[in-house]
């Protein structure tokens, strides 16, 4: 954040989306702010999306994350205007989308933004190869160059060899494959996935996470994905989103949401994450008390705390935690079996 | 009287059945009291008749006079006639080798061997009955219609799906064209295009297009969301969208919308004979006429088969994968299989070879006297104990009682079953009837509803409950009902006519066989649409078989019950009105002489009106029911 928008590859100011026959005038009312029941109850409509910004920098995995119902699906697609947002701002890669006339607009979901979706949307009457080709196919290019690319697309998903096959001859996850193939075919700035995982069994899920992971390092996508499930939004995510009726209740890395809930209901959230799994070691840190023996053994901050424990356990010195040559804090093994035990940690303190 | 049936609810808390009954009872006074006063006989030279059949003189006077005759009507009809013309002269200069050769060659397109072999030994059965030249009369007729139907409401029907503004107001007009009976299209066509052909044609197209736009629209809307939405989201514009997704998705569903085209438009068609256009129709009307089955069975067995073959073809179609494309090599071998018959055309003679043909109305007049004999006592007295104790008691009511009283009670009776709006619908039908001078032929027409409908919900619901409980049941009935829905309504007057003769309880006996399929269907898939959970539930709470269809499976299947009782009553009201032609009497008689007599012209016209006015009368009550909530939440607390 404080972004200048040009290094943004999108960004999203002040985003409303109401839904219903009344949905201006609740706009420019009140009424906007009321709660999800009255305001049905009260003028019919429902606030999908509430006042949500933010930015997404280049080349990285944003995650929103929330319960079913909390805007999160309305979100992603208010980004492309598949569903017409009711206000705010929109822009991809410094272009203002809200202002895209339905031709500049076709240009962008042609070339720019593409997408991935939980049902696939894959289409049963043609071979895997002309799923992927689809995009190229509405752009206008020749059969032999999409098929090319097509093919080229294909093995990078894993899927060689099975161009010639219907959809319903796949897998669900090789299903999801050809979507996610489809959507790197046009190759484009932007990647959107709208829970695209969890239609999958969970074994085949965490492959497919793998594979995102895998393809984000190769090709170095932006892409924003949307999600229910905590562990792939920590998983997969840089920075991620929590979505509540509408509205972004805390936005921040996964240390952030762990360490530091915004309020009790991103803290019911994240309760059962294993801690140790995802906070590091700036996290524990602690201001090294006068005399305090400073030759421990030195660990960069970023490191997790369950990969410290080794080096703790082996050692009678407390760690020295840095960031680059300077000296962030220590941790010694009291702090580290406390920190496992669930007490509260220094830091922890302060940032609540 | 109707303040008993539709005062406010007294304070003291009355049994359910109380107002009702009570309203009877007022009815049962009322009727006792007034009865012989104020009915309203018929009147063959009643005044709108011969307006009516005045307006008919002018119209055919002024045909060549007026503008809209001259430079649009006249026009379709030319350009009609010219379709069917051109159908007609190709399907003939085919000659039967080259027909069969042709639905051999599409019928392996369609479903591979199997329904080749089923289109080529259908249509060749055609020329084993005797019947060639008016079954591909009759071929040449639907498929005029059908082409046009299609072409109109295909595209219709995509914007249909598109479009919800276009849907609800186009909505309305095709429930219309659905609940009319068919013999009400006729003398309007007649007016317009004069008998023949194209006036077949006209009328089988607005008989035959109601679903072609209905289907087509579903299949559209039915498209997976996702998809389209995947396609928008890779900037498809709405073109390519419809073109490379909605289309090719919705196309199993839309080949059922050219299959039931098809199907309506073939029995259609047969009923367009009665004003003269060409086909297999004729033999069955002349049949009808002299009571001879000998001469009618080979034509409905034509029709009867038509129906099949057409089905089966299109329903292959409907059935391939969905990305079995068509290949050059299928392409091919169906035009080889085309183009053997079409070269054997030029090689065996044009006409059917007469060896082959089976030579059956005689030996079959035997056997319906045979059966008539035999069967005498058991067919007798089933006539006898419903005309003398269900036909006769009802009509003498109806047809006696007072006309305001009669009208009150359909009033009181469709407030309490639908609400206001359909109870209002329903008087101004009655009085329009009133008005029309037709009253007691409707009321004739009611009684023989009523009578079939009543037995027809009967056999339907014990026959849908026993397929719903017994899958062996079911599975033997399954392909019964399938058959029987696919035979054109004209056909269900044979049996009926060979086992009863030429009475009123023929037409009754003709629409309950004719309406029964369908309500078996509608309430068998209403019990099995009983949630299994809820089933399960009720099960594992202790309940009898008994208990648990009486008081789980029915009520939840109330939806589709009603829906059955309405489109039973539709179906028998179209069939009752067509049971004219085998003695039926009242409205239908009154359609029928109105096409054979000018004279009688008026009456004919005012009996169509009248059979759309009964049709729309019971269908609001029925659909209304159906809307409303369950009578028990109805009632404010």
């Amino acid at each position: 954040m404080g972004l200048a928008p040009e290094s943004a590859a999108i960004e999203v100011k002040g985003l409303w989306k109401i839904f219903g026959s009344a949905a201006e005038k609740v706009l420019n009312s009140e009424d906007k702010h009321l709660e999800a029941a009255p305001l049905r109850e009260k003028t019919g409509c429902t606030a999908a999306v509430r006042d949500v910004s933010f930015t997404v920098r280049p080349g990285e995995v944003f995650v929103v994350m929330g319960l079913s119902g909390s805007g999160k699906s309305t979100l992603v697609r208010c980004l492309t205007r598949l569903i017409e947002p009711s206000a705010g701002e929109i822009s991809i890669g410094g272009e203002d989308i809200g202002k895209a006339s339905p031709t500049r607009l076709r240009e962008i979901r042609r070339h720019r933004v593409s997408m991935v979706f939980q049902h696939f949307g894959l289409l049963p009457h043609r071979r895997v190869i002309d799923n992927v080709a689809y995009g190229l196919e509405v752009q206008g290019a020749t059969k032999a160059a999409r098929h090319e690319r097509a093919r080229e697309i294909l093995s990078l998903v894993g899927l060689d060899g099975h161009g010639d096959a219907y959809p319903d001859q796949l897998s669900g996850g090789m299903q999801q494959r050809v979507g996610l193939a489809r959507a790197l075919a046009v190759d484009p700035e932007v990647m959107l996935f709208d829970e695209p995982f969890s239609a999958l069994d969970p074994l085949i899920r965490r492959d497919m996470q793998a594979e995102v992971i895998r393809l984000h390092r190769e090709v170095g996508k932006t892409m924003v994905f949307i999600t229910h499930d905590l562990s792939e939004a920590l998983k997969l995510g840089e920075r991620i989103a929590i979505m509540r009726s509408g509205s972004i209740v805390q936005l921040g890395t996964p240390e952030d949401l762990v360490g530091a809930p915004a309020d009790d209901y991103v803290a019911d959230f994240v309760r059962d994450v294993p801690r140790s799994h995802v906070l590091t070691l700036r996290w524990i840190a602690r201001p090294p008390e006068p005399g305090e023996a400073l030759d421990g053994p030195a660990l960069p901050a970023a490191t997790v705390v369950k990969d410290a424990i080794e080096v703790s356990s082996g050692s009678g010195h407390p760690i020295r935690v840095m960031d680059g040559d300077e000296l962030v804090g220590v941790v010694d093994r009291v702090d580290m079996l406390s920190f496992l035990a669930g007490h509260e940690t220094p830091a922890v303190r302060a940032g609540a | 009287m109707s303040a008993t049936a539709v005062g406010s609810p007294p304070r003291v808390k009355l049994p359910r059945w109380a107002v009702p009954a009570a309203a009877a009872v007022a009815f049962a006074v009322g009727y006792v009291v007034f009865r012989g006063v104020g009915t309203l006989p018929h009147d063959d030279e009643a005044g709108t008749f011969v307006a009516l059949t005045d307006a008919r003189e002018w119209v055919d006077d002024n045909k060549n006079a007026n503008p809209v005759f001259l430079y649009f009507i006249n026009y379709i009809r030319l350009f009609i006639d010219g379709l069917f013309q051109t159908f007609e002269t190709v399907l003939h200069a085919l000659g039967w080798p080259g027909l069969l050769g042709v639905m051999g060659g599409i019928g392996w397109l369609a479903g591979g061997w199997r329904i080749a072999l089923l289109g080529v030994a259908g249509f060749a059965s055609f020329g084993v009955l005797g019947v060639w030249e008016h079954s591909v009369d009759t071929l040449a007729l639907v498929a005029t219609a059908v082409l046009l139907s299609l072409l109109a409401g295909l595209p219709l029907g995509v914007w249909v799906g598109r479009s919800p503004r276009l849907r609800r107001a186009i909505t309305p007009v095709l429930d219309y064209m659905q609940i009319m009976p068919t013999f009400a299209y006729l003398a309007p066509m007649v007016l317009f295009f004069q008998i023949g052909a194209p006036a077949g044609v006209a009328a089988t197209i607005i008989y035959a297009i109601p679903p072609a736009i209905r289907i087509t629209a579903l299949a559209i809307e039915q498209v997976s969301p996702t998809a389209v939405e995947a396609s928008a989201s890779l900037g498809a514009t709405r073109w390519q969208t419809l073109f490379k997704v909605r289309l090719p998705l919705a196309r199993s569903t839309m080949t059922l919308a050219i299959n039931q085209t098809i199907m309506m438009a073939l029995s259609m068609v047969v009923i367009a004979n009665l004003i003269a256009a060409p086909g297999l129709g004729s033999d069955i009307i002349k049949g009808l006429s002299r009571e001879n089955v000998g001469i009618m069975l080979p034509a409905g067995l034509a029709i009867v088969v038509m129906a099949v073959v057409l089905d089966r073809t299109t329903m292959a179609a409907a059935r391939q994968r969905a990305h079995a494309g068509l290949s050059l090599l299928k392409l091919a071998v169906a035009a080889g299989i085309a183009a053997v018959g079409v070269g054997l055309a030029y090689a065996l003679p044009p006409e059917f070879p007469s060896a082959l043909e089976l030579q059956m109305g005689g030996p079959v007049n035997e056997a319906v006297r045979w059966a008539e004999r035999t069967w005498y006592p058991v067919t007798d007295a089933l006539k006898e104990f419903t005309t003398r104790l269900l036909l006769n008691p009802l009509d003498g009511v109806l047809t006696t009682a007072p006309w305001w009283l009669i009208a009150a009670a359909v009033l009181a009776f469709a407030f309490w079953a639908a609400g206001v709006r359909p109870a209002l619908t329903a008087l101004g039908c009655l009085l329009a009837i009133a008005l029309l001078g037709l009253w007691e032929h409707s009321m004739q027409t009611l009684t023989m509803v009523f009578v079939a409908v009543t037995v027809t919900l009967a056999i339907g619901l014990l026959l849908g409950i026993a397929a719903a409980r017994s899958p062996r049941f079911s599975a033997v009935q399954r392909p019964l009902l399938d058959a029987a829905q696919t035979m054109p309504s004209f056909v269900y007057l044979l049996p009926a006519l060979a086992l009863f003769g030429a009475t009123r309880f023929t037409a009754i006996f003709a629409s309950v066989i004719y309406a029964v399929p369908p309500v078996v269907r509608l309430v068998e898939e209403g019990l099995r649409g009983v949630p299994p959970t809820v089933v399960e539930a009720a099960l594992s709470a202790g309940s009898t078989p008994g208990q648990l269809l009486r008081k789980v499976q029915l009520p939840m299947a109330r939806k589709s019950i009603l829906l059955a009782v309405n489109q039973g009553i539709v179906m028998t009201l179209a069939m009752v009105v067509l049971g004219a032609m085998v003695g039926g009497g009242a409205l239908g008689y009154d359609v029928v002489s109105g096409f054979s007599q000018r004279t009688d012209f008026g009456m004919g016209f005012a009996a169509g009106i009248a059979i759309v006015l009964l049709g729309i009368m019971l269908d609001r009550i029925t659909q209304g029911a159906d809307r409303r909530p369950s009578p028990q939440k109805r009632k404010p607390i």
